[in-house]
């Protein structure tokens, strides 16, 4: 390949409580989906170590999922959307029969009953994002991490999935760990957002968000100290590209 | 190819004054009608060979040495095509040898298999194989080259081994390219099976047409170009009806791609 290696990823230490939901937030190219990659065990580091719980990650863990952005690339276009979600299943080691019911609910939960024998192209991006959404549910994984998965839809269906993935994340109790470069997202949906830094990105900030659930898109987004925080990790962010 | 397409008369009518033109071209001459006999009496002796059973037999086996060669190739190619694929390494070592083999017309192999088979079904069947491995082959490699690096590694989140990930989305993912490759194949196939029948057969359409030409019986020659133009038919049709039911999630996608 040649060419010269850039360290995308510094030391960074951090834990998160079971349950909960953190957000990565920082500019972009900043590494973050390198680091979520690496969390999710898909690229290994060319140098250091990745620990989780102490132990050195090596290989894709059994409880954690990963949820792409490009949810286009990422679904199977030979599955229906029931096939999607009941590979989720399949995958944890669910029997077909128990499956299929578990699987519907689901669906359902994410908005998308009655497409359940639609293809992927058959739905819209938002919808496709929720089909991945839930066969990462089916999966039941400890953790769910989210590399950027409302980045490439339109305003207005990012902030009904915001709503639907609070909802499902209230109800199953899923540790949530996020990716976003949208400040704004990051607040409205977590509990605790670290903000990194340039490359090679360490945590430069961390904040706890304890505006009251369940949250809502005008109220919460309205309140005073939500424009505080939103420019607080915006000026963090701009000095770091500045800087 | 569906339903709701007009039947078309004008290429009907186009096909029928082809015959007519035939039938009457061949009475008009009677030297022609030597080599080329009106068509209604290729009809007959069409009629009289499939009554009397007479082709049975070589109908049968052309069929049968079709499907063993055509689907000896289809899982051969598949898995080699997956591995080379798969294995970016293998690729590279075996590219030059996959493009020099795989343009040359492959009826030049049949002396070599003639040597090394003797006359018979083994040698037939072998380079049928041969021959309709190649467009396989190549098409698999390409589409599972092809395959999202994200698919793959959606398989691995959800913490599939890579044998679950091959069979359940590498294989899927590189269908279309697969069934490609399988139609092209198909009439490969065919035609393979039936030169080598001319050359070195005993039995088969091949055979049949050529002994039938030698015994100047124009009409049972015809005919038997006819059934193998009719085998050909039928097992295209059938290959598509297979595509169409296996490939159902593929159709729509296409058509929006197309827009």
């Amino acid at each position: 390949m040649g060419g010269e290696t850039t360290a995308a990823i510094g030391n960074i230490s951090c834990q998160v409580e079971t349950g909960e939901f953190v957000s990565f937030v920082g500019p972009s190219g900043c590494g973050k989906t390198t680091l979520l990659m690496s969390i999710a065990g898909l690229i290994a580091p060319t140098a250091g170590k990745i620990l989780v719980k102490g132990r050195a990650i090596n290989g894709p863990p059994p409880n954690l999922v990963l949820v792409f952005q490009e949810f286009n690339k990422s679904l199977f276009a030979w599955r229906s959307v029931l096939g999607n979600v009941l590979f989720g299943l399949d995958a944890r080691g669910k029997k077909l029969r128990e499956s299929e019911g578990k699987a519907k609910t689901l669906i359902e939960l994410v908005g998308l009953k009655g497409f359940e024998s639609h293809y992927p192209w058959e739905l819209s991006g938002g919808m496709q994002q929720r089909v991945a959404i839930a066969r990462a549910l089916a999966y039941e994984p400890e953790v769910l991490l989210m590399d950027e998965p409302f980045g490439s839809l339109d305003a207005l269906t990012r902030l009904e999935l915001e709503d639907t993935l609070l909802r499902l994340w209230e109800e199953l109790g899923t540790t949530i760990l996020f990716i976003t470069h949208d400040i704004e997202e990051a607040i409205y949906l977590s509990d605790r957002i670290w903000v990194l830094s340039r490359r090679p990105s360490e945590i430069i900030e961390e904040l706890w968000i304890d505006f009251p659930r369940p949250r809502h898109q005008v109220t919460t987004r309205a309140e005073g100290r939500f424009m505080e925080i939103r420019n607080q990790i915006y000026k963090q962010i701009s000095n770091e590209n500045t800087a | 190819m569906n339903g709701s397409e007009k039947f078309n008369w004008t290429g009907w009518l186009v096909f029928g004054l082809f015959l007519l033109l035939w039938e009457c071209g061949s009475r008009a001459s009677p030297k022609l009608q030597l080599y080329i006999p009106p068509v209604s009496q290729i009809v007959v002796a069409l009629s009289h060979l499939i009554v009397s059973g007479q082709v049975t037999t070589h109908l049968l086996t052309t069929l049968r040495r079709f499907l063993e060669g055509y689907l000896l190739a289809a899982a051969i190619a598949v898995t080699v095509g997956v591995a080379l694929g798969y294995f970016r390494f293998a690729h590279s070592l075996t590219e030059m040898l996959i493009e020099f083999l795989r343009p040359m017309p492959s009826v030049a192999i049949i002396p070599v298999a003639i040597l090394l088979l003797g006359i018979g079904d083994a040698m037939i069947v072998a380079v049928t194989v041969y021959a309709s491995t190649w467009p396989i082959l190549v098409n698999t490699i390409d589409g599972v080259r092809h395959i999202e690096r994200t698919l793959i590694d959606t398989g691995r989140t959800f913490g599939l081994a890579r044998r679950r990930i091959l069979w359940q989305i590498v294989l899927p993912a590189a269908a279309p390219y697969i069934v490609t490759g399988l139609r092209v194949s198909l009439s490969i196939a065919l035609i393979l099976v039936t030169t080598a029948e001319m050359i070195a057969g005993s039995k088969g359409l091949g055979f049949f047409i050529l002994d039938e030409e030698r015994s100047l019986q124009s009409s049972n020659m015809y005919a038997g170009i006819i059934l193998v133009a009719v085998l050909g038919y039928l097992l295209n049709r059938l290959f598509l009806a297979l595509e169409e039911k296996a490939m159902k999630w593929r159709r729509g996608m296409v058509a929006r791609e197309a827009i």
